[in-house]
């Protein structure tokens, strides 16, 4: 398994991914499928685990994100390291839906994505198994500025020009 | 030219580190070659049929001298002594070497240039007309807008891995010559009957294979409003854009399976939630974007035109016919736009070597206020020329062998590299390209025949624009042969228009001929030399076209499965 970077540190990785069929641990943090959430959400609430949940990338976060907002996390998956539909959806689930707790990347995720992504405001990423940890994190610094607003709260090229001005 | 402020630097330098360091890494074993691949192609890397491509990005055409003599020294140095003008106004280099490329980008962002986003599935460089700010037909200058749109699209965080290519063009003019409905989004700027400035909307355009002409979603959207609605237009895209086939995958798909009223809807949608945020620009955002356009030092009609023109005209008639053929009014009196032709015989249509470089470069400090634009035709325009001077930027031209008087005729074709370069061709172009310029070499012919689009593609992906063609010959592969279809009566100007196929593909042997006879039914049928061959296609339709192509063969030749 591949190691965890979280807000930008090499972090330990408690929390357990859970196939839907597989049974609840005892204790502890669980990622689940948001289709189990769902399903099982009363029995989850009972057992004392904390829940995270995980939405499929097709979903429309507009839709779910009130159902989600009290979450410490939501993970978004990268199927394939070219399929970008994640990144709009934890922008959505940021800027419009305000949601404070972490967004955790899953699946293909390499080095040369995570500055985006963490512009995007995804602030975990499990990275892929070969990926080295230590030289991923040079990643948010590959640029210090940006034409575009980000949850990394970059400077904007906008906002340096309008207070130049000013 | 537009010039770049210390931010715009910053990250044209900073993309330089980056891309360095990912070469590094993929030459050390610790990048797969999928994965570079990717990432290359986001900084136009392409690993062709012989050697890497680089395509080098010209936003919305627009060239100085000091960046054409860096292309000619990366000619010279890095490359086989030439580049290329591609169809969407970049430049392209044929030989660089994969580890070098670090090093042309480093040397590129000396002269504000960049390799940014010229291919992968991102948003690409904008385009606009080639005679922005000269021609006498615009509302205002389109180019600013482009220059907005190009900032807002550079690393755009969430549009970075898009289902597909994704290609923006701007125009402003009465005439469309930014082929701006067969784009992903095409911009019309204009103004509304209250007179204030905006733009109308159109989506889903695209060539390819399943070539397409845009939709119009909104008829008009408040000048400071761009930002928000290209985002609500992509943010939508990229939600639902399908990606479980490439060849379904660009934004025209989802726009004709939705429908444009449905596609509309959703845009909206969005659009409400993000317009009055922080997408929305300020009057000065803009402001200063056109501040940083240099402003040109033009001189009196009676300076710029004091008669020598005029008796040059009289005096030398290859002048004159070239004047004719190849230069365009310009807004101001006293002053032509002047075309350099790229399509001289025996050149692969675009191509500019080194030398030609250096020399566009010092003809364009010397005349054009140091400025030259590439067309989406391949050529070029030195669009600021006095009318005192136009005699010696011909002479010059002519003997750079780039004054030949055919801009806008039959040997004007537009052509992508073809099977000689490019990994995905099925079938040549150069050498097409060759055979009807041998066929129609005779000016006065061209001439007689009048403006005339040839479009030609190596393959479906249409570079070459072969389904806007007046003409259109796509290369397919027929059990190993080079074979092509051919198709009449494409547009992509205002009055955009797809092609319509004339009947089974036609071999290399025959291909030259079929062109020629497609000229010859034209040439019978026109009403007067003032109907174009458009005009009379759309008149008259397939029918004669295709009897004297196929004659009552037809029914026995091969159809095309593919």
């Amino acid at each position: 398994m591949g190691s965890l970077i979280l807000d930008r540190r090499i972090a330990a990785n408690d929390w357990t991914t859970l196939a839907d069929d597989a049974a609840l641990p005892a204790a502890g943090k669980v990622i689940v499928s948001l289709k189990r959430w769902r399903a099982e959400r009363e029995a989850l609430a009972a057992s004392g685990l904390t829940v995270g949940v995980r939405i499929p990338n097709t979903e429309d976060v507009g839709a779910v994100a009130a159902e989600l907002a009290g979450l410490p996390l939501i993970a978004v998956e990268i199927p394939k390291f070219g399929d970008g539909r994640a990144y709009s959806q934890a922008r959505v689930l940021r800027e419009r839906h305000g949601y404070r707790g972490e967004i955790r990347a899953q699946g293909d995720v390499l080095h040369d994505q995570l500055f985006h992504m963490s512009r995007c405001g995804i602030n975990a990423f499990e990275l892929r198994a070969d990926q080295d940890p230590q030289d991923c994190l040079r990643a948010f610094g590959d640029y210090d500025l940006a034409y575009q607003h980000g949850a990394d709260r970059l400077g904007t090229v906008w906002e340096r020009r309008r207070a130049q001005r000013a | 030219m537009y010039r770049y402020d210390e931010l715009d630097q910053r990250l044209v330098d900073e993309r330089v580190a980056q891309f360095r360091d990912q070469t590094e890494r993929f030459l050390a074993g610790k990048l797969s070659e999928e994965e570079f691949r990717s990432l290359r192609l986001r900084n136009g890397l392409y690993i062709q049929r012989f050697a890497p491509m680089l395509r080098i990005a010209v936003p919305y055409g627009l060239l100085s001298s000091r960046q054409l003599r860096k292309l000619g020294h990366i000619a010279r140095t890095y490359d086989k002594g030439y580049g290329h003008v591609s169809t969407r106004t970049n430049i392209q280099f044929n030989w660089p070497r994969l580890e070098q490329v670090p090093e042309i980008l480093a040397e590129l962002a000396t002269v504000q240039m960049h390799a940014i986003q010229t291919s992968g599935n991102c948003i690409r460089n904008t385009t606009t007309d080639a005679l922005a700010g000269v021609a006498a037909d615009e509302l205002v200058d389109p180019r600013p807008y482009c220059e907005l749109t190009r900032q807002w699209s550079t690393f755009h965080p969430e549009f970075n891995w898009l289902p597909r290519k994704f290609k923006i063009a701007f125009s402003a003019s009465t005439v469309d010559r930014a082929a701006t409905q067969v784009h992903d989004i095409g911009v019309y700027i204009r103004r509304n009957e209250a007179g204030a400035l905006g733009y109308s909307i159109y989506v889903g355009g695209g060539l390819g294979r399943m070539p397409m002409i845009a939709q119009k979603i909104r008829d008009f959207l408040p000048e400071l409003d761009l930002f928000s609605y290209l985002e609500a237009i992509l943010r939508v895209y990229n939600r639902l854009g399908r990606r479980d086939n490439i060849h379904r995958a660009r934004i025209k798909v989802l726009v004709k399976s939705l429908g444009a009223a449905r596609f509309a809807e959703l845009v909206e949608a969005e659009w409400a939630m993000l317009k009055d945020g922080y997408l929305k620009l300020l009057p000065e955002d803009i402001e200063r974007v056109k501040s940083r356009f240099d402003q040109h030092p033009y001189v009196s009609e009676a300076e710029a035109n004091d008669g020598s023109y005029q008796r040059r005209l009289e005096a030398d008639s290859r002048f004159a016919g070239w004047v004719k053929r190849n230069t365009r009014a310009h807004r101001r009196p006293g002053y032509l736009a002047v075309f350099v032709s790229l399509k001289a015989n025996g050149v692969a249509p675009g191509d500019v070597t080194d030398a030609q470089f250096d020399a566009i470069a010092d003809l364009a400090e010397r005349y054009s206020f140091g400025e030259v634009r590439n067309t989406h035709d391949q050529n070029m325009v030195l669009a600021e020329v006095r009318k005192n001077d136009v005699y010696a930027v011909w002479q010059r031209l002519s003997e750079l062998n780039l004054a030949t008087p055919n801009i806008g005729l039959l040997t004007d074709l537009i052509c992508c590299p073809g099977l000689d370069f490019c990994a995905l061709a099925n079938a040549g172009s150069i050498g097409v390209a060759q055979d009807i310029f041998d066929r129609f070499e005779s000016l006065d012919y061209q001439h007689d025949i009048g403006e005339l689009k040839i479009k030609m593609s190596g393959c479906m992906n249409g570079c070459g624009h072969h389904s806007v063609g007046h003409i259109g010959i796509l290369g397919v592969d027929k059990h190993g042969e080079e074979w092509y279809q051919v198709t009449l009566g494409g547009s992509a100007e205002h009055d955009a228009s797809l092609g319509d196929r004339t009947g089974p593909s036609i071999s290399r042997a025959e291909i030259g001929n079929a062109v020629q006879k497609i000229i010859e039914v034209y040439l019978e049928q026109r009403e007067g030399e003032d109907e174009s061959f458009l005009e009379t296609y759309r008149r008259v339709g397939m029918a004669p076209f295709k009897e004297r192509l196929y004659g009552g063969a037809e029914a026995e030749a091969e159809e095309e499965a593919a």
